[in-house]
């Protein structure tokens, strides 16, 4: 047998063959199909329009449904949006459907997955979402699709893909604790390109990527989009089995699967942690970096803290610490990504202060879990840059009028870079506040 | 699958991404209603920084405010089209508004997917620059089979890469039509 990448096992095991190699097109089975309320109109429209208006989907078991992007608006299209996918739901008997107004309801679909337990290794994970790569910290494959191929999977529960290449990125060393998940990733896109992994997988591995909790695992996957890559993914350990076992939908079984030792890699870097600097992306581009020391000082309006890539429990633990007994400088919006994570900042807290408390006494404004203003979505949508403002934000993309305004200016930084900034109403080095 | 695209052409340049595309306001209209499908085409590439818009000169609208068709039937640009989100608003937006063909150095991967296997239009690769070699409003001709591409405005021919593996499903018209024909569908 020749050896083979995490993602070409787990391809080559979904398409019923011993061994695929980069390049080889396959169908393969799909175990989980996720889509939101952006994507999902469009998906059952070309489900009905292709197996009829009365078809069933292949297993409603196997079909996620997560309303997250437009929620809290008065927008009467993005509500409509959300009714179709609560009919379609509900004519369907889908299983999982997290539905707005519930109390089902979780927010953003990419953390929502994992918190209840429908990502698992060895498993492929097909969601409408360009995000969808989150899941690869599971040790799956992940990646986003659109509404066609996704209206042929409902129908189906099948789809081609191509087989990619794998690039390797190994990070030895121990993490400083001025440094996140976010600034691991964001210094790869900026070495490799915002199109240094187009078509191809990015495997991490090292010990200080198997030091890094659930949450900061997800978040160095969830950007390899934003490099231009297929999927991320991370061999899965205790750690991740023992998130999974305790959450796993429906208890399904599932089998990991791991790099062969001799396993041929397209690209490989390695990265010691220690010696690396937090890192912000500018304007209007992902892969647009400098270090913070190098743009220290630059005049900020807005600080934002949220989103699929920035709005988990350890990022607003790490904004917190640096914003406890401070007050904010410039307006400050922090989102947490869902319900879970919202309970998780009434709970947590530091010297006897809950997080929401930390947040609130220094001045930010909080709130419902959701997408909100990362991809700025209505106009009434929280947080949304209505002006050509300068943001920093722990979100994931920086495009020109990503989150609203063509003219806005987005800074990607980690939690604790945000953090520092909403303090002093410049870019900060989170050093200067630890 | 047309024997040649004729038309004239809209030039843009690197990581055109799908925010730029069609901006996340108006993903709130359902492609799947066809009096919404046709909103995308109003708004395609709204957010194109002016500067960006319509090279070589840039400030080249891609049409009028209340369009829903744009004049220009194929679309030059760079490196990476169709970067960022998954959203198949984005070729639907191109698609609606009249763009038959996009010719890139290469494409982000979900976009030439969504492309492909939608039937939205054709994502030829080029084998040169073109971006810097071609005008905005020029009259170009593509030879599908041939994989050519005449600038009828200038004389000049290029040659672009074969469309290869993807050349079948774009020939069936996308990858329900695909499917059908290789057995993967019934009828």
């Amino acid at each position: 047998m020749p050896s083979m990448t995490l993602t070409e096992k787990i391809l080559a095991r979904a398409s019923h063959r011993k061994a695929v190699q980069p390049g080889d097109n396959i169908w393969i089975d799909v175990d989980v199909l996720m889509t939101h309320d952006v994507c999902g109109p469009g998906t059952i429209g070309v489900f009905k329009q292709h197996f009829g208006h009365d078809a069933k989907v292949w297993d409603r078991e196997k079909v996620v449904i997560i309303p997250d992007h437009y929620i809290f608006t008065a927008d009467k299209m993005a509500n409509r949006n959300v009714d179709i996918l609560r009919h379609f739901a509900a004519e369907q008997n889908i299983k999982y459907f997290y539905d707005v107004g519930t109390p089902r309801y979780k927010g953003v679909c990419h953390i929502a997955l994992p918190e209840e337990g429908h990502t698992r290794p060895g498993e492929v994970l097909f969601g409408t979402d360009s995000h969808t790569c989150t899941a690869g910290s599971f040790g799956e494959f992940a990646t986003g699709i659109g509404n066609t191929d996704a209206g042929f999977i409902l129908g189906t529960g099948k789809l081609w893909v191509k087989v990619p290449e794998t690039m390797r990125f190994v990070f030895h060393g121990q993490l400083p604790p001025y440094l996140m998940a976010k600034d691991l990733i964001l210094a790869v896109i900026g070495d490799i390109g915002c199109d240094g992994a187009t078509y191809r997988a990015m495997e991490f591995d090292g010990d200080a990527v198997y030091a890094l909790n659930v949450e900061e695992r997800m978040t160095l996957c969830n950007m390899v989009i934003e490099a231009g890559g297929k999927n991320g993914v991370i061999a899965p350990d205790q750690v991740t089995l023992d998130y999974v076992k305790a959450r796993n939908a429906g208890q399904k079984p599932f089998t990991p699967v791991f790099s062969d030792k001799d396993a041929r890699f397209s690209f490989e870097k390695v990265y010691d942690v220690a010696k690396l600097e937090p890192v912000v992306a500018q304007p209007h581009s992902p892969d647009n970096r400098a270090f913070v020391s190098q743009i220290r000082g630059t005049k900020l309006d807005r600080a934002y803290i949220g989103s699929c890539t920035g709005g988990k429990l350890t990022d607003f633990r790490a904004a917190a610490q640096i914003l406890k007994d401070k007050t904010v400088r410039i307006d400050t919006f922090v989102v947490p990504a869902t319900s879970e994570i919202m309970a998780g900042l009434k709970q947590e807290r530091i010297n006897g202060q809950t997080l929401e408390e930390v947040f609130l006494s220094a001045g930010a404004k909080l709130g419902q879990p959701s997408c909100a203003a990362c991809l700025g979505g209505p106009s009434d949508t929280f947080g949304r840059l209505n002006g050509p403002l300068s943001c920093i934000s722990t979100t994931n993309r920086n495009f020109p009028g990503r989150m609203g305004h063509k003219e806005a200016r987005v800074y990607l930084a980690s939690p604790l870079t945000v953090a520092a900034s909403a303090i002093t109403g410049v870019i900060t080095d989170p050093r200067d506040h630890l | 699958m047309q024997k040649s695209i004729t038309g004239k052409v809209y030039v843009l340049g690197d990581n055109v991404d799908t925010d730029q595309i069609i901006p996340a306001q108006y993903l709130t209209f359902n492609p799947a209603v066809p009096e919404e499908y046709r909103m995308f085409g109003k708004y395609a590439l709204s957010s194109v920084p002016p500067a960006q818009a319509g090279l070589p000169k840039g400030h080249v609208p891609f049409h009028t405010d209340d369009e829903f068709v744009s004049p220009y039937k194929i679309i030059v640009a760079g490196r990476n089209f169709g970067c960022g989100s998954s959203r198949e608003h984005a070729p639907i937006a191109l698609d609606a508004a009249g763009i038959e063909a996009v010719i890139a150095e290469f494409y982000a991967r979900i976009f030439f997917r969504n492309s492909v296997n939608g039937g939205y239009l054709v994502p030829f690769e080029s084998m040169d620059r073109l971006c810097e070699k071609i005008c905005t409003g020029d009259e170009l001709k593509i030879d599908v089979a041939g994989s050519k591409l005449h600038n009828l405005t200038t004389g000049e021919e290029w040659r672009l890469k074969p469309l290869g593996e993807v050349a079948p499903i774009i020939e069936a018209g996308g990858v329900f039509q695909y499917a059908r024909k290789v057995g993967m569908l019934k009828e």
